[in-house]
């Protein structure tokens, strides 16, 4: 065992509903295991953040080439045709889909998540860059971002850290 | 797999100290276990968990709740369990109720 807690930190630039995923999947494991864990949100990542914008993250199945029709029981891996795709209702559907998929495996929502995260002990911040450019404040945030940061306090909080980006 | 001496009895653990035969696991054994793991004095709010997961693994085929399951199942909270069992708990509630790794991801 080393001496020194083993720290990891994720940054999140993506706000569609599966990119959202991977850092509270790992980051929960991590916290599980005593891993020390940060996330810096950044660009579309700060929609998972977003009050308004958390329960509302999307996938989209177009030009989506992994997504097939099996995830509706279609069997073999037949594609969604690309210009389904844009027919208004279709993002939506694909979203509820995998909702109702992620809900039967007993996958908590983003929001829940991210609140069982900060209780955990892992540490929220928003990117100052982009919180400016999208003209956010902290108070758009759920509670538990701690703050707003540059890239370079970033960097000097994670010393150490390994540092995963999504 | 080895063997190592608890509360003055030979338990069977794996390479990581989980041990690997439930039924060989005692409140005595989970106390000693827990001070290996930096837990001085195991409380009611630890038991109520420990022993949840010890009938949760029982009715489960000897499988180690998730922490998810855990706080919901248990009804502690996320901030009482980490406080409880600090630095992992995943790992450390696992091995104090005598069990193996938990397998899920949440």
């Amino acid at each position: 065992m080393a001496d020194e807690t083993r720290k990891v930190a994720f940054i999140c630039s993506k706000g569609n509903l599966d990119m959202a995923y991977p850092a509270l999947i790992m980051g929960w494991a991590a916290l599980g295991n005593g891993i020390d864990v940060t996330i810096f949100f950044t660009f579309w990542g700060m929609d998972m953040i977003n009050k308004a914008r958390v329960d509302h993250l999307d996938i989209p199945p177009l030009a989506n080439a992994s997504m097939k029709m099996n995830m509706m029981g279609v069997p073999g891996y037949i594609g969604i045709p690309q210009l389904a795709g844009v027919i208004p209702g279709m993002t939506p559907f694909a979203t509820a889909l995998m909702k109702s998929k992620m809900k039967g495996l007993g996958v908590p929502t983003v929001r829940e998540y991210l609140e069982m995260l900060v209780d955990g002990g892992a540490k929220l911040y928003a990117c100052k860059m982009s919180v400016d450019m999208f003209g956010l404040k902290k108070e758009d945030f759920i509670p538990g971002v701690i703050d707003i940061v540059s890239a370079s306090d970033f960097m000097d909080m994670t010393e150490g850290s390994q540092i995963i980006f999504i | 797999m080895a063997t190592k001496t608890f509360a003055g009895r030979p338990v069977q653990v794996n390479e990581e100290g989980f041990m690997t035969n439930p039924a060989e696991w005692n409140k005595d054994i989970a106390v000693e276990i827990a001070r290996e793991e930096g837990i001085a004095e195991l409380t009611p709010a630890h038991w109520k968990v420990i022993d949840y997961c010890r009938q949760t693994a029982a009715s489960s085929g000897g499988k180690a709740p998730t922490l998810r399951q855990i706080t919901t199942g248990a009804g502690v909270s996320t901030k009482d369990l980490f406080a409880l069992f600090p630095k992992g708990p995943a790992k450390k509630v696992a091995k104090i109720s005598g069990l193996g790794k938990p397998e899920g991801c949440v």
